[in-house]
């Protein structure tokens, strides 16, 4: 018989959510497509811990953690930059680390960026719900939130530890966008002026939208749109003119319109913008 | 729309479900067939060229096979039952025969898991939303706006007119099927 091991949150703080790819092809019926937020940083976790990359792992945004693993197991934290210490002792950021069975985790909160990820060899083993380890945070779909006292059970090992691995280049400029259904409802410049003016990141931001304060984009159209569907990456305008960025966990139809939606490859940055951070738009 | 996104626009929630309904049969290759009020989005699309030429062989007005019949029963005892008997110009047990008469459906789920907006509604019988949302509606809840009608799968804010409850399971992630009344559903309230 093998003994599985589980992870124990001793302390969490933030919002601590398990997240795998997500459950994309359940929009029709409602449900967030959630997964991890930053997935090049997901990934990496994973790779690091010989997982698999889409294994489901903890996802902490602007939080810290505290875990004791009842078995050994390899385990890498990536994402966000934070302090790790297993058993008191510095441990390395984005580097497989051996924990030994009842060994204790410390995730430190995020010195920059916003989310960091928690892979464990085996990955976490919680029940799927259609399809998915994610923890949709819109209308809660997937396991529960995890919490202090929460009880992770982590998966048999499948790969060796990478004893190196590159994680994500960064990204530094405007987030790249194409232009979206809707700019009809907008002044014809509005495109030119939504990539032309520098945001700043709304501490409302969270894994529904990446939410941002500047000078409010003007409609020439009056009303609600007809509910439409609505993709990962769209920038929504309401209509007090802030634009929103539609991230994983957003609703799946949507009344106002879209004026541009940002690449798939830029939305990781979406995710680790912090409150008072500056961010633009760019295109062609 | 983006990359790799299509949003094909089209006349009403009906041509929406029927051309959402096609595409899956035909087989378009997208992750999303999200059908809405009217239009339909094919999200997750690798080859857009594709997909615009596959749906050019789409034409509107094609039939919708019936989907199967849901019997939704309710007590009516809505906290707007009264507001919209007299929008109706009739009384709660008006409500009642005129709601329980009519066949819906469900042309697409959005807001919520499991939230199907059900069509059926005549144009005379439409009610606006509330002017202020409610911060709470319970789950199973029944409600109109607009031309549409809905059964809240689960506790959320909400500003559709309330004229009843039920105790049906709208949403269970652990079905089969885990939305009751999914898109194409047909759809038909009873006094419980």
């Amino acid at each position: 018989m093998t003994v599985r091991s589980s992870l124990v949150v001793e302390e969490a703080s933030g919002l601590v959510t398990v997240q795998d790819r997500g459950r994309p092809g359940l929009a029709h019926l409602g449900v967030p497509r959630a997964g991890a937020l930053d997935p090049p940083a997901a990934a990496l976790a994973n790779r690091l811990v010989g997982n698999d990359e889409g294994a489901a792992l903890l996802e902490v945004t602007m939080g810290s953690l505290a875990l004791r693993a009842t078995g050994a197991l390899w385990l890498a934290v990536t994402g966000a930059r934070c302090r790790v210490t297993v058993d008191g002792r510095a441990a390395a950021h984005a580097e497989a680390v051996w924990v030994p069975r009842d060994g204790v985790v410390r995730i430190g909160p995020p010195e920059t960026e916003v989310r960091g990820y928690l892979a464990a060899s085996g990955g976490i083993d919680v029940e799927p719900v259609l399809g998915s380890r994610s923890t949709d945070t819109l209308a809660w779909v997937g396991p529960a939130r995890v919490v202090t006292g929460t009880e992770l059970p982590v998966g048999p090992p499948r790969g060796s530890p990478a004893s190196y691995d590159a994680p994500r280049p960064p990204r530094p400029g405007p987030l790249r966008v194409d232009p979206g259904p809707r700019a009809d409802w907008f002044a014809e410049d509005a495109l030119e002026r939504l990539c032309a003016t520098t945001y700043t990141v709304t501490p409302e931001s969270n894994r529904v939208g990446l939410r941002l304060d500047g000078p409010a984009i003007e409609r020439v159209r009056e009303g609600e749109l007809a509910s439409e569907g609505m993709v990962l990456g769209a920038v929504q305008v309401p209509p007090d003119g802030r634009p929103v960025v539609f991230l994983a966990d957003h609703p799946t139809t949507g009344g106002y319109p879209v004026l541009a939606v940002v690449r798939a490859d830029d939305l990781w940055r979406c995710a680790q913008l912090r409150p008072g951070d500056s961010v633009g738009f760019s295109h062609g | 729309m983006g990359r790799r996104a299509v949003l094909v626009e089209v006349d009403g929630a009906e041509q929406a479900l029927s051309l959402a309904t096609w595409a899956r049969g035909a087989r378009v290759p997208a992750g999303e067939i999200v059908s809405a009020a009217a239009s339909v989005l094919f999200d997750d699309v690798s080859d857009v060229d594709g997909v615009e030429r596959l749906l050019g062989s789409w034409s509107p007005g094609t039939e919708l096979p019936p989907g199967g019949l849901v019997e939704i029963p309710v007590v009516y005892d809505g906290a707007d039952l009264t507001d919209v008997a007299e929008r109706w110009g009739t009384d709660a047990d008006g409500v009642v025969s005129r709601h329980g008469g009519i066949e819906f459906v469900s042309a697409f789920c959005g807001f919520a898991p499991g939230f199907a907006y059900l069509a059926g509604l005549p144009d005379d019988l439409a009610v606006p939303r509330l002017d202020t949302p409610r911060t709470k509606v319970p789950a199973g809840a029944v409600g109109l706006a607009g031309t549409w009608c809905a059964a809240y799968p689960s506790e959320s804010p909400g500003g559709w007119r309330l004229i009843g409850h039920t105790d049906a399971t709208l949403w269970e992630p652990q079905r089969d099927q885990p939305a009751l009344l999914a898109p194409g559903t047909r759809v038909r309230f009873r006094p419980a």
